[in-house]
């Protein structure tokens, strides 16, 4: 049962309830593991301070593509109503910058909201239509109703043996390995 | 429905009138656009196309044939298989045979008036003609002949297609203006329903086949006994014409010229005969008259010398100052008419009591004679009367071209013993070539036919099958058999018809020959003008079909055939000039008139006595009184087929398309008459009235009923020139045909009991443009005063002025230091004639929608002319309760276009750019960049702007697209359009000015509806000159905006209306 | 449930009512909601309804198509009237477009736990409200081929749209708003798709439910960053939602047209957008929960405050109606008196009345606890709201166009049956949308749903 490191890509162990799961969490940050992770059905709370996540980009990526927008969106107006092409319209002054306004707003918002989602999307790294989780046993219920931590292998602090142990430590079930590929 | 309205909106080629009434026609048109590959392969197979014509349908071969066109065999093929199609394809105008076309009239028509026959002028455009250059239009003078009359005009040439007609400034009956029939006359010249070939019972003929036949009735005439020749036309005024009438009647043994002009009346004529024992014409002066007393005459809108006494008469109404002074009208008549509708004072009366104010006035002037009129109305004659005789020898009275002798014989009476004569009238020979008693005369052609005695009729310049006197049934006279014994050998007592008309319209069903009438762009001729200036009509075109002139018909009856009309009239005019003839000659065409040919006024001695007239028989109360008038658009008939006359808003009544039977309110209300508003178009289009049938002498028309406010209770007013069965596509069987009910026995007025009015109970929609005709108390739309008042306040049009003051804006205003265009309309001088209406429509491609269209509220006319009743109602209905206030309610007109708005409400909201403002401060349209979202419209306060909701313009029609203006775009559907100030005039002068590096003078830019108008009410220039006219009008008290408050601050601004009413009748 | 039932309207019984039914664990709601997309065999009541929308799709389709064929005219438009009912339809639907995001992205940032079971497809119905509503501003256009023009984009002329124009700002406004929402379902949408992917029987919903769901794997890391772009979605929406509709209704209050010219628009407008929406998602849910059996998932506590949004948007719209009135009137601007007068008297008053029936007096009767619990009445109230809401944009548009500043420019207007073909039809796409999404997308989160069922179980601890 026991095979080459290299193909293994770490040891999975699931739990019945998410107080379980995040006391596990706790506990294996303690012992000193820094490369695992948890899958949940839904998020969490407490979760990621048990595994000590620091505050991510998301929010920033997001408020530089709003600045984008906005400014970018007055500016080009101005832009096209009096440098480009400017005109006589309705006698009205070339820069009518309230008349602005609408647009600048909704490219603001339209920049903010495509950057929050696209910027989550690229730091998760998705899509990704495979990765080695899925060839875990059971894994599929990690979209229903079971929840699981992996402790990876490459985690200089992995020994296929021990970790597993420690994980059933944890009164995780199926603790079982997971094959990389 | 949907499929209906396409149908409507516009007069295109018809070949069958079935085929229109189907909802397939637009598929029709796409499928004809689509070219046929097979043709090319074909091209010589006769058989094959035989075969392939049999299978196809209408338009399919009339397209293939067009394909095949330069085949000759082929030809003659056609012409014995297919005549019809034959014809119209020959003369199809395509790019080839319009250069021809082209060539041809320009060296034909050019001052240089070199040569004569076209066949000899064709030259290529490689060689160019003389002082052409390609893309400018030219203009040349001649003359729209009109009844008694003759009106000079200058009209526009595009590479040799007249597009456009504008006033001759050099002619006596126009001075420069012209009036909406005449504008609209170049479009009759590309009606695609012209009868194009010569028939003979339908069937084609060529033009030898006819001179043999016309030959053949001569020698009958001269061989047979009583085998007579008979000529009946209209009113003529050409002596070319004329003389060559004398010679055929010379030649022609038996022979003699009857006339008949339906809505020409023999009123005039007979009065000056009852006055001074013979005919002569009466021409007025209104410039010099102070007071002027209309007894029913419409003088200012219809009736020789109408354009002219219109802008001498408004020319006495321009106000600079406070000081200044105006004329006064006053007007009786039974229905408003545009001259009444302005007058200072109205009374209506009955037709009928016009003659007994006549005699009442005379006899109140002392001429003898008695009567006396009840209450009010003799109030209203004291002081007219009072008024006329303060002012003897500035006076004028005129009567009513309708009113029997009497009425005229009294009107030269009192200007007799006012003095007038020969300051603000005169009298000269009779304008017509040979005036007669035209009643007379055609009854006697009607009793010769009846009697055998006419062998041949050779009918032009009238229709009598659809306007003679119902009594008369001149169908029966046209087709009555001999009686002979031997029954299956049937003869017709006339013997041989023949006719001469533009169309092949109802009398044409009745006549064996059938000749096509060339326009009178197309020909030579000459024809006298009110005051009996020869003006010579010179053609700008070859004729577009094998269409013949009068005069070469009845060449066909002279010795000498060959005699061209423009040789005629060359030699004619050469024989009256003086000098050296050739320079005559050109200097002739040149202005369009033979110098000083005007008659000279005769002394004419009054042998009459208004005491020495048989009492005139009382009208019985309670008689319902029928009037029949010309329709102000389609005259008698002859333009029903013109689309943008039908389409034009009648100046009163606002309807289109159709006539209608006139009511006042009072007498509606009698007759339970009732009209309402339709869901659809609403006020603006669409209106459900009631249908009447009206039994008058022994005949019966059916009609809708209209109410007019401002008639004369009691009367119905039955228009003429509608209901023609057979008028073209576009003039076919709209309306009703009064005729039906016009006896000789009551040409103008019959009176009956109420009872012979039934209504069917039915509801009948008619397309009117304007219902609603309260101000709604929005004072700042027409602003109107008294000249008491202008003296008092000269700034009375801004009383209560909200305009905000420049200064408002935050911003920096947008400053126009070039040319400000601007335009200044005074409304002290329209009377909504709508001559502007039809010059905007020509000049800027304007596409006619059809009734079903107007009726949604669609029509698109650039300019439009409001009008408004001085009086606030409950509903702001005319067939509303309160009828009373609409008796005489004072009436007011507005020339609407764009306002050219510098804070445009319309540019702020387009969301493409699609109209923006120039540096010259027009408000510009740019055509292909609009999508047509409409939201413009709906925030231009003034709603001025037209919106192509279908394709409404002609794209298929050959002939329609030769009147296209090649300076304005022709827009398609889904695109917003505007007046643009006629921008494309103005881009003309400044090209010429910075040639020649001069700044564009004041007047020198002149607008399509400025040049149009006879009263000078629209002047159009620079706001930034101060001493251009535009600017010292705008300078005026009276100069006003409408709805200043919303301070979209107005380049057209408007001068208040100033009414001179008698401070006596006032006060009364 | 406590054995002795107290009243019906008791503050406890409100307390109790939960917004998911007891007993359920994070397998059972999965199950229930997922087996609706993937083992629930195709109904026949779905297919006749679904068969009936698409043929009123089609109505769409033809009517389009005649009308590209020959253009706005075969509508009952004219001048002064050159807005009709596409504009009417537009506006309607954007309005109706309001609830879904608004229900997401508000009541997510207010923590409302009951929003949780209806915001799935109340965002749904927003986007499909949204598509029926771009149809009109395109198609409406004089030259549809054109309405590209609209958007800014280096033409060859070097020409832009004009930014000054409130239906440029509706272009903004719309589009970035479609966007949006989208974005904002399919983002709650990608853990569901993940579950579905995990649970579809056959290969072929695997790859599609896979492709979907991005290779979501519910890691710790992602979820974290998920919720804080969840959170802030819903954050840029909050004010996106209610802008606009607020400029929807500066393409009346920007233009001088008596009745459209009122500084009252934006926020009337607003309150009348969540007021259509929140009826029609009435609407939409009380036969979807029987349809489907979700009444432990869209309990009557859902309903219940639906209502009490309905009435309160319903206030502030009768608010804006009073307002509206009464400044005309205060002002004295001789315009808008007369506009006032034309509503109460004139050619279209009764549409007047009954849009003051539908929207401010029926809607009353939702004061009543017992109206609110009865799911009939609900239902047809809530159509009833979508008919006033209908009416009150009709009014705004043809009776302000009908009569303005040139008596003698006064017209009317009446729709054409085309004008209708274009309205039903959009309502029959609307249909078909709803049909076609119950069917391949989960109708509520099951997500969120876990996360109620962790919450209730603590709270029954």
């Amino acid at each position: 049962m026991i095979q080459h490191r290299s193909h293994i890509y770490g040891v999975i162990g699931e739990f019945e309830s998410p107080e379980q799961l995040v006391h596990a969490a706790a506990k294996i940050r303690e012992e000193g593991y820094r490369y695992y992770e948890c899958y949940t059905p839904f998020p969490l709370e407490g979760l990621p301070e048990a595994m000590g996540m620091r505050r991510n980009m998301v929010p920033l990526i997001t408020l530089i593509g709003g600045l984008v927008g906005g400014l970018g969106g007055f500016g080009f107006q101005y832009w096209v109503n009096v440098i480009s092409y400017p005109m006589n319209i309705a006698g009205r002054p070339l820069n009518s910058w309230p008349a602005f306004i609408p647009v600048t707003f909704e490219l603001t918002i339209l920049c903010a909201s495509l950057s929050a989602v696209f910027g989550m999307l690229a730091l998760n790294g998705l899509p990704q239509p495979h990765h080695p989780i899925f060839n875990a046993p059971r894994f599929s219920h990690a979209s229903s109703d079971r929840f699981f931590v992996c402790i990876q292998a490459r985690d200089k602090k992995f020994h296929l043996e021990a970790t597993a142990r420690f994980l059933q430590g944890l009164s995780a079930h199926h603790v079982s390995e997971v094959q990389d590929d | 429905m949907d499929d209906m309205s396409e149908n409507e909106f516009m007069h295109g080629r018809k070949h069958d009138h079935e085929e229109h009434e189907d909802s397939s026609r637009v598929e029709d048109h796409s499928e004809e656009c689509a070219p046929d590959p097979t043709v090319h392969e074909h091209k010589l197979d006769l058989a094959a196309v035989r075969a392939k014509l049999r299978n196809h349908g209408g338009k399919q071969y009339w397209r293939t044939l067009e394909e095949l066109s330069d085949n000759p065999h082929f030809e003659e093929l056609l012409h014995r298989e297919f005549p019809r199609q034959a014809s119209e394809w020959d003369e199809s105008v395509d790019r080839r045979d319009f250069l021809k076309l082209a060539a041809a009239s320009l060296a034909f028509a050019g001052i240089a008036g070199c040569g004569n026959k076209p066949e000899q002028l064709i030259v290529p455009y490689v060689k160019q003609p003389d002082g052409l250059v390609l893309g400018k239009p030219r203009f040349y003078a001649t003359a729209m002949p009109f009844g008694a009359d003759a009106i000079g005009v200058l009209v526009e040439s595009h590479e040799g297609r007249p597009t456009h007609v504008a006033g001759n400034p050099d002619h006596p009956s126009s001075l420069g203006s012209t009036d909406a029939i005449t504008q609209a006359s170049v479009l009759n010249l590309y009606d695609p329903d012209r009868a194009q070939t010569v028939t003979n019972a339908g069937e084609i003929r060529t033009w030898q086949q006819f001179l043999d036949a016309a030959a053949a009735a001569v020698s009958r005439s001269k061989t047979v006994a009583g085998a007579s020749l008979r000529i009946l036309t209209g009113t003529i005024t050409s002596p070319t014409l004329a003389a060559q009438i004398q010679s055929v009647l010379k030649l022609v043994p038996g022979s003699k010229w009857h006339q008949w002009e339906p809505a020409g009346s023999d009123g005039p004529r007979e009065g000056a005969r009852l006055a001074f024992g013979r005919y002569v014409d009466t021409v007025y002066r209104p410039e010099k008259a102070d007071v002027i007393l209309s007894l029913d005459s419409d003088f200012l809108a219809s009736g020789p010398g109408h354009i002219r006494y219109m802008k001498e008469y408004y020319r006495r109404r321009k106000l600079t100052s406070p000081s200044d002074t105006m004329n006064r009208l006053y007007v009786v008549e039974p229905t408003p008419s545009v001259t009444g509708a302005t007058a200072d004072h109205r009374l209506p009366l009955r037709a009928s009591e016009v003659e007994q104010f006549a005699r009442a006035l005379a006899a109140k002037l002392g001429l003898g004679g008695s009567g006396t009129l009840e209450g009010a109305a003799q109030k209203w004659l004291d002081a007219a009367a009072a008024d006329l005789q303060k002012h003897r020898g500035a006076s004028l009275v005129v009567a009513g071209e309708f009113q029997p002798a009497e009425v005229h014989a009294i009107a030269h009476a009192i200007n007799a013993s006012l003095g007038n004569v020969g300051t603000t009238l005169n009298y000269i020979d009779p304008v017509e070539a040979n005036p007669v008693n035209q009643l007379d005369s055609f009854s006697e052609l009607c009793a010769d036919m009846d009697a055998g005695k006419v062998d041949t009729l050779l009918i032009f310049g009238s229709n009598p099958v659809y306007d003679a006197p119902h009594n008369f049934d001149f169908v029966s006279k046209l087709t009555a058999l001999k009686k002979s014994a031997d029954p299956n050998k049937q003869e017709r007592k006339v013997g041989t018809t023949i006719y001469l008309s533009t169309h092949f319209d109802e009398t044409a069903e009745y006549c064996d020959w059938h000749i096509p009438e060339s326009h009178f762009l197309e020909t030579w001729g000459d024809a006298r003008a009110f005051d009996g200036t020869v003006s010579v009509i010179q053609p700008l075109i070859a004729p577009l079909y094998r269409t013949h002139s009068a005069f070469e018909v009845l060449a066909a009856f002279t010795d000498k055939p060959g005699v061209t009309a423009y040789d005629a009239v060359r030699d004619r005019l050469k024989a009256a000039g003086t000098g050296d003839q050739e320079k005559f000659w050109r200097k002739t065409l040149n202005d369009g008139i033979v110098a000083n040919s005007a008659y000279p006024p005769i002394s004419a001695a009054l042998k009459f006595n208004p005491a020495s007239l048989p009492p005139a028989k009382t009208p019985s109360a309670g008689q319902i009184e029928f009037i029949f008038r010309p329709d102000s658009n389609v005259y008698d008939g002859r333009y029903a087929n013109n689309g943008w006359l039908q389409e034009l808003a009648r100046p009163v009544t606002k309807l289109v398309w159709d006539n209608a039977a006139l009511v006042s309110p009072k007498t509606a209300e009698n007759l339970q008459l009732a009209q309402r508003a339709a869901a659809r178009g609403g006020e603006h289009g669409q209106i459900i009235t009631n249908v009447i049938d009206i039994s008058l002498s022994n005949s019966q028309v059916t009609a809708a009923s209209w109410i007019v406010p401002g008639q004369a209770d009691g009367v119905v007013v039955l228009p003429l020139g509608y209901g023609r069965k057979n008028a073209g596509f576009t003039g076919s069987n709209k309306g009703f045909n009064a005729y039906m009910v016009r006896t000789s026995g009551a040409l103008w007025m019959a009176s009956a009991g109420s009872d012979i009015i039934k209504k069917t109970g039915e509801d009948y929609p008619l397309a009117c443009t304007q219902y609603h005709f309260q101000m709604e108390s929005r004072r700042k739309i027409l602003s109107a005063g008294t000249l008491e008042e202008y003296r008092k306040n000269p700034s009375f049009a801004h009383e209560g002025d909200e305009q905000p003051s420049k200064d408002i804006s935050l911003y920096k205003e947008f400053a126009y230091p070039g040319y400000a265009w601007g335009m200044a309309i005074d409304l002290n001088s329209c009377n909504g004639c709508n001559a502007c209406v039809i010059a905007c429509q020509s000049e800027n491609n304007i596409p006619v929608v059809g009734k079903d269209q107007v009726m949604r509220g669609r029509e698109m006319h650039w300019i439009r002319i409001d009008r408004y009743y001085k009086v606030e109602t409950e509903t702001g209905d005319p067939g509303g309760p309160d009828y009373d206030a609409l008796a005489n309610p004072e009436t007011f007109f507005q020339p609407v276009p764009c306002q050219q708005c510098e804070n445009a409400p319309c540019e702020q909201v387009c969301p493409v750019g699609a109209t923006a403002h120039s540096a010259e401060g027009l408000n510009d349209m740019v055509y292909n960049r609009c999508i047509g979202t409409r939201y413009c419209s709906n925030n231009c306060p003034y709603k001025v702007r037209r919106f192509n909701f279908l394709r409404f313009q002609d794209w298929e029609t050959p002939s329609l697209k030769l009147i296209r203006n090649p300076e304005v775009t022709v827009r398609s559907r889904g695109v917003m359009e505007k007046c643009t100030y006629c921008v494309q005039r103005i881009n003309n002068v400044r090209i010429e000015a910075e040639k020649q590096n001069r700044p564009i003078a004041d007047g020198e830019i002149v607008t399509a509806c400025e040049s149009a108008c006879p009263s000078e009410a629209i002047v159009f220039g620079n706001a930034n000159d101060k001493t251009s006219r535009v600017s010292k009008l705008k300078a005026q008290t009276r100069n006003y905006a409408i709805l200043g408050e919303l301070n979209t601050r107005p380049r057209t601004t408007y001068q208040a209306a100033v009414r001179n009413p008698n401070p006596e009748l006032e006060k009364a | 449930m406590s054995a002795s039932q107290p009243p019906i309207d008791s503050p406890e019984i409100r307390r109790l009512t939960p917004v998911l039914a007891p007993g359920h664990t994070y397998s059972s709601v999965t199950d229930k909601i997922s087996a609706i997309v993937l083992t629930r065999p195709i109904s026949l009541g779905w297919l006749i309804g679904f068969v009936l929308a698409f043929s009123v799709f089609g109505v769409l389709n033809i009517a389009i198509g005649w009308l590209i064929t020959k253009g706005v005219g075969i509508w009952g438009i004219n001048i002064p009237i050159g807005w009709g009912f596409a504009i009417v339809n537009f506006v309607w639907w954007i309005g109706i477009g309001h609830a879904g995001t608004l229900i997401s992205a508000i009541l997510f940032l207010l923590n409302q736990k009951w929003r949780t079971s209806i915001n799935r497809f109340a965002e749904a119905m927003t986007l499909f409200a949204v598509a029926c509503a771009g149809i009109f501003p395109l198609i409406h256009t004089g030259r549809p081929w054109y309405a590209f023009w609209m958007f800014p984009y280096p033409s060859v002329m070097g020409i832009w749209p004009q930014f000054r124009s409130p239906l440029i700002w509706d272009v903004f406004a719309v589009s970035t708003y479609g966007t949006v929402s989208l974005l904002f379902w399919f983002v709650g949408l990608i853990p569901d798709l993940a579950t579905l992917r995990d649970r579809s029987t056959t290969k072929l919903k695997q790859i599609i439910y896979g492709m979907l769901a991005l290779g979501w794997r519910g890691s710790a890391r992602h979820w974290h960053r998920y919720q804080s772009a969840y959170l802030l979605l819903a954050g840029l929406a909050t004010p996106l939602v209610l802008s606009v509709h607020t400029v929807v209704s500066f393409d009346f209050s920007v233009a001088i047209v008596p009745g459209w010219h009122t500084t009252i628009f934006p926020p009337y407008f607003v309150a009348g957008a969540i007021y259509s929406g929140f009826a029609m998602v009435i609407t939409i849910a009380i036969p979807l929960r029987k349809a489907y059996g979700l009444e432990d998932f869209i309990t009557m506590r859902h309903l219940d405050n639906m209502a009490k949004v309905m009435l309160a948007t319903g206030l502030i719209v009768a608010y804006g109606y009073f307002f509206e009135f009464f400044m005309s009137l205060y002002s004295g601007n001789k315009f808008d008196v007369f506009l006032v007068h034309q509503r109460l008297h004139g050619p279209y008053s009764p549409f007047y009345y009954a849009l003051i029936l539908c929207n401010i007096l029926i809607p009353q009767l939702l004061w009543f606890q017992s109206i609110r619990n009865n799911v009939i009445v609900l239902f047809l109230m809530s159509i009833v709201v979508n008919v006033g809401m209908w009416l009150e944009r009709f009014v705004i548009v043809v009776i302000s166009l009908t009569r303005d500043f040139m008596p003698s420019a006064w017209g009317r207007y009446s729709p054409t049956v085309w004008d209708w073909a274009t309205f039903i039809g959009t309502m029959g796409m609307f249909v078909m949308l709803i049909f076609l999404f119950v069917r391949v997308l989960p109708a509520i989160s099951i997500a969120e749903m876990r996360e109620l069922v962790a919450e209730t179980s603590e709270e029954h601890k």
